[in-house]
């Protein structure tokens, strides 16, 4: 059986700028597929080639074996695809978008009346439906797009950052709605740039970075392959940095210890790599004890999603949200996913 | 207006058997809907009427617009008319009143007006996202986007068209016979069909409303002034004669003033004095339909391209 999405060495650029350089991946169906990378690697490009909004420069897509190039609009029957930035008029009620929606999916009028009450009910919107969208708050214009995405039962629903602005509790809600729709068979692909997001959601995932995948599979694969567990050590809460660094010498002659990192951000505390399945944690307070350095805060922590990216691109997600951050240029990001 | 009336029992419609469907379980989701064999006629017109019904919808809870398109012709229509009152009778050219003159160019002004803007929503939906939920969606052809601007300024300029002529007739103009008002009615609904068509293809091909509006700007009343809708043809400079006679609003303003102006017409009744000939009001309707035809089929590709 032909996998849900199909994608193989898709590029795509805007004017001088590369968005996606080469991204191959495939979401079998059924499962929760996360695409996670720091703003501006090329998610969003990714998926607008995917919803056939842009149109690629080089490579195949395929959604169920169908090719969105050659067959845009059997592509589009497929696949249900929740934009970040939500897309209502507020003008028209809850209610009035998704009779809109259901007329451009060509839903029979009947079955249309069942399923727009159905969708309201899965997502709560019961005491809304019939208010202006205008007038919601943020979590609930999500939750009436989600409905609006999933009106006409799409194998396939693609979400671009869902919980992005939300807060909380609304996320909770998204996750486990999302959660609920894998239950019953819809094949879910989204971004992220929220590890723990990722972490808790996806069944596989591909970690992309500036317009590549650097590394895909299950959360677990991933972070064993990382290899070695996390030792977070604070000496003291502020530890000047002579102190951290003789630690730091002290700590890499140990056998069990593979790197040890200052975090100068972090009152220079120290990050240690150490052999899985160890009496790691034991054996460096030992360590430190002998030298006579004390122990402010000590723990031990399986390699996160972040540790991935740290290894693939040598720096860590918050470091390259924050680099992206500065060197971006929203107008010119907003134009080019203007249609 | 019928489609009005047909929104409105939509409405109703939708609303009573909103009353009296039985609610779902939540867990429910066996429903699917009958395999129907695809009908591309019949899904091109369920895509437009419901975009159609989103236009009038907004229109309802905003109908500032509407107001405003209403007040503005007979604004134009009565300070125009009293602003060349006391003008010597034939100083235009014609023997006749310049109010029940002006009449023929205020109703082309309007709906032309009217027209230019129907980009703006469009250019409005590409700005906040909204054109890509339309985007992603199987629409069995896009120019179901163009048909719902089309009808919905078509129905709007009729409804200004009519405010028009029942004024002008207060006003002393006359009222066309039947058949007068029905060639009246088609030639500004080609009008409003090419002229929406053109400024959908900007809205698309554009960068921002900013740059829309500008168009929108250097091309209403240059294009009013360079045309018969104040002065007749031969009250003009040799030049601007040429100009007017080679636009379509004068093709469109000619024959409703001939026909305002004349108890017999027929489609050989000559109705402009162009430069380079006389016009008839049968070549003045085939101008019109070619103009129309030629502005769906320029926009074709940009549509294509912008929405494939």
């Amino acid at each position: 059986m032909a996998p849900a999405v199909l994608i193989e060495n898709l590029r795509k650029s805007y004017g001088a700028v590369v968005a996606v350089k080469d991204v191959s991946l495939r979401v079998e169906t059924g499962e929760i597929f996360g695409l996670l990378g720091p703003n501006g690697a090329g998610k969003t490009t990714t998926l607008r080639c995917l919803c056939t909004l842009s149109e690629p420069d080089a490579g195949r897509i395929e959604v169920s074996g169908i090719s969105v190039t050659e067959r845009p609009k059997q592509a589009r029957q497929k696949l249900g695809y929740v934009a970040q930035e939500v897309a209502i008029d507020k003008v028209l009620t809850g209610r009035e978008l998704l009779q809109l929606q259901a007329a451009l999916y060509h839903l029979p009028r009947a079955f249309a009346k069942e399923r727009i009450e159905q969708v309201i009910q899965l997502l709560g919107l019961q005491d809304y439906a019939d208010q202006k969208s205008g007038t919601y708050s943020g979590g609930l214009k999500k939750r009436l797009d989600l409905a609006a995405g999933l009106l006409h039962q799409p194998d396939l629903l693609v979400l671009d950052e869902p919980t992005v602005g939300l807060d909380i509790e609304s996320r909770f809600v998204v996750w486990e709605f999302l959660r609920r729709l894998r239950s019953q068979g819809t094949t879910v692909l989204l971004t992220s740039h929220y590890l723990e997001e990722i972490d808790m959601l996806a069944d596989r995932v591909a970690i992309i970075d500036q317009g590549q995948v650097i590394a895909s599979g299950t959360p677990t694969e991933l972070k064993d392959k990382v290899g070695g567990d996390r030792i977070t050590l604070r000496i003291r809460e502020f530890a000047p940095l002579a102190e951290a660094e003789k630690a730091q010498s002290l700590l890499e002659a140990l056998p069990v210890v593979q790197e040890v990192i200052i975090n100068s951000a972090q009152g220079n505390s120290l990050n240690l790599v150490v052999t899985p399945q160890s009496d790691a944690l034991a054996t460096v307070q030992q360590a430190l004890q002998a030298a006579g350095l004390p122990t402010f805060g000590i723990a031990q922590s399986r390699p996160s999603l972040d540790d991935v990216y740290l290894a693939a691109t040598g720096r860590t997600l918050l470091d390259a949200e924050l680099a992206a951050a500065n060197s971006r240029d929203e107008k010119k990001e907003r134009k080019q996913n203007m249609r | 207006m019928t489609l009005m009336h047909f929104l409105i029992l939509q409405d109703a419609y939708l609303y009573f058997s909103r009353t009296m469907s039985t609610t779902l379980s939540p867990t429910s989701t066996e429903l699917k809907p009958a395999a129907i064999a695809p009908n591309p006629l019949g899904e091109f017109l369920q895509e437009t009427t419901a975009l159609t019904r989103r236009l009038f919808i907004q229109l309802q809870r905003r109908p500032s617009t509407l107001a405003a398109g209403i007040i503005q012709p007979l604004m134009w229509l009565i300070l125009f008319g009293a602003l060349f009152q006391n003008a010597p009778a034939g100083l235009f050219g014609s023997e006749v009143s310049y109010g029940k003159f002006i009449g023929a160019g205020i109703i082309v002004f309007t709906a032309f007006g009217g027209a230019l803007n129907a980009g703006l929503p469009v250019m409005f939906d590409r700005e906040f996202g909204f054109l890509n939920r339309l985007l992603v969606a199987p629409l069995s052809s896009r120019y179901s986007i163009v048909a719902a601007s089309a009808i919905f300024i078509a129905t709007l300029s009729l409804i200004q068209t009519a405010a028009i002529v029942v004024v002008s007739a207060l006003l002393g103009a006359g009222l066309p016979d039947p058949l007068g008002l029905g060639v009246l009615t088609l030639v500004v609904l080609l009008l409003v069909l090419g002229v929406t068509a053109l400024s959908l293809g900007l809205a698309f091909s554009l960068p921002g409303h900013i740059e829309l509006i500008a168009v929108i700007f250097v091309t209403n009343l240059p294009l009013l002034f360079a045309s018969t809708a104040l002065v007749p043809l031969s009250f003009m400079p040799v030049w601007l004669r040429w100009v007017a006679s080679l636009n379509p609003l004068s093709y469109a303003i000619e024959p409703i003033r001939y026909i305002y102006l004349h108890q017999q017409w027929g489609l050989g009744s000559v109705v402009m004095q162009a430069p380079f000939g006389s016009v008839t009001m049968g070549q003045a309707l085939a101008v019109l339909l070619v103009f129309t035809v030629v502005a769906l089929l320029l926009i074709q590709p940009r549509l294509r391209r912008s929405l494939a």
